[in-house]
């Protein structure tokens, strides 16, 4: 039997893990349903809801043929009537075998690691940490590129406070990739992330604009929402808003191979002309996360899939 | 040697004399070595001349010699402080503070999303930097430098 571990951050993953990560949602993808973790109980707690990542997690449960307890409100819990997060996760380890949570407090996922031996899948903490999209990510570009080294991923919309776009750039350090960030002077690529390539070697323009030249030059145009909240000058964010949207027509002359993704839920960043695009792909993405997410509960179980037919 | 003429301002016996404490750090040094309760005798000089700092502060103690890990918590917020140690009169030792890997419960994260600040815990940072001293969060990854490097 492997080892069980937590996955909090990205960053917990070596270049082989994640590799080993996607080869195995390869695996259930021909393998959904491979009752895995019959016997398992497995705890979704989640502090703050989010109905999209909650269904993916107890899914992908749900089709290894483990069970499932847990909320989905924190206000149906103690954690209303004052009882602590420590309290709380050492209660649950009683009963489970792995803890997938979620929380409004950044850091809460690591906290829940050191007052537990019950391994822990971080499904979320804030505005800091969401490692199952990144990995639902990495496996949609491996998927739909045969390969993670030497392709060029195009980010564009909020690279300020997009987290999604932050982990995917760490995650893909480990590869060789090209990176082209496009993004308003407002909410442009951080300068720590900016430092980060560079330090790493790691090749990458920076541009204002979202040009049929980086279009035409990307292999992955991953998307994100830009939010008027984001903005200081609401007058800037009426002169942008427009600028970063995706319609069909900017595709005309892109390469055969590109794939638009998202993590979703979209607003008006990729007008629904681009939906019956064969490019499209942020739909599938999201299916995705189930068999990412089969693949990180194994190895958070010490389960190796293959070797337990 | 200047040491001697600043040593004999009030001339110590036995204990230890902390020297090179950026003037601005001294009163969070007296805190964060918890002098502020100390039985023996605590001298405890500010704004004095100094040729690296400018101006520098300087703290001797009576009859204490402090554990390694105690003392070297000052190095958070003066890693330019000397520690000196004295026996009859005399300086036995003398070293340069140094800042841990890692600081548990001295420092505060700011960070008003950050888990630490709600849940009865103890706070934890990594040193990511040393010049300057910058510390980072283990829960949130804020980093701190400076003064905004705020103690618990
Ligand atoms: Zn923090």
């Amino acid at each position: 039997m492997m080892k069980k571990q937590s996955i909090v951050s990205i960053d917990n993953l070596s270049k082989q893990e994640i590799l080993s990560l996607l080869e195995d949602a390869a695996w259930f993808e021909q393998h959904p349903n491979h009752k895995i973790l019959d016997g398992k109980v497995i705890a979704t707690l989640f502090f703050e809801p989010s109905t999209r990542t909650r269904l993916s997690f107890e899914t992908a449960v749900n089709r290894l043929g483990g069970r499932i307890i847990g909320f989905s409100d924190p206000a149906a819990t103690s954690t209303s009537k004052g009882e602590t997060l420590k309290d709380t996760i050492k209660m649950v380890s009683n009963y489970v075998d792995l803890i997938v949570m979620r929380h409004y407090l950044e850091g809460a996922a690591q906290y829940a690691t050191e007052v537990t031996d019950v391994p822990i899948i971080n499904a979320g903490d804030g505005a800091h940490q969401h490692p199952s999209q990144t990995m639902l990510d990495l496996y949609s570009i491996y998927k739909t590129q045969g390969r993670l080294d030497d392709i060029t991923v195009t980010m564009v919309g909020d690279l300020k406070y997009g987290r999604t776009v932050h982990s995917l750039l760490q995650a893909l350090s480990h590869f060789r990739v090209k990176f082209n960030f496009v993004a308003c002077d407002e909410l442009r690529m951080p300068r720590e992330f900016i430092t980060f390539c560079k330090e790493n070697h790691i090749d990458f323009t920076e541009s204002t604009d979202f040009s049929e030249e980086v279009i035409n030059n990307s292999d992955i145009i991953y998307m994100t929402r830009v939010q008027r909240e984001r903005f200081a000058d609401l007058a800037e964010y009426d002169r942008v808003k427009d600028l970063y949207t995706l319609h069909n027509a900017m595709l005309d002359g892109s390469r055969e191979n590109v794939r638009i993704l998202h993590p979703l839920p979209r607003v008006n960043e990729i007008n629904v002309d681009v939906d019956d695009n064969p490019k499209a792909y942020y739909f599938q993405q999201a299916k995705n996360g189930l068999f990412a997410r089969q693949a990180m509960i194994c190895k958070c179980l010490g389960i190796n899939p293959k070797q337990n037919n | 040697m200047a040491d001697k003429k600043e040593l004999a301002v009030s001339a110590l016996r036995y204990g230890t004399v902390i020297d090179h404490i950026p003037s601005r750090s001294l009163f969070k040094a007296v805190r964060l070595l918890g002098l502020e309760d100390f039985p023996t005798a605590v001298t405890v000089g500010n704004n004095l001349p100094s040729e690296r700092l400018g101006t520098k502060g300087i703290i001797k103690v009576a009859d204490t010699i402090f554990d390694p890990a105690v003392i070297n918590r000052i190095a958070i917020i003066a890693p330019t402080a000397v520690v000196n140690v004295i026996d009859d009169y005399a300086v036995v030792s003398k070293e340069a503070v140094s800042l841990p890997d890692e600081i548990i419960d001295l420092v505060r994260c700011t960070n008003p999303k950050c888990v630490s600040c709600h849940e009865p815990m103890r706070s934890r940072f990594r040193v990511v930097s040393r010049e300057p001293v910058t510390l980072r969060c283990c829960y949130c990854e804020h980093e701190y430098s400076g003064d905004k490097i705020e103690l618990k």
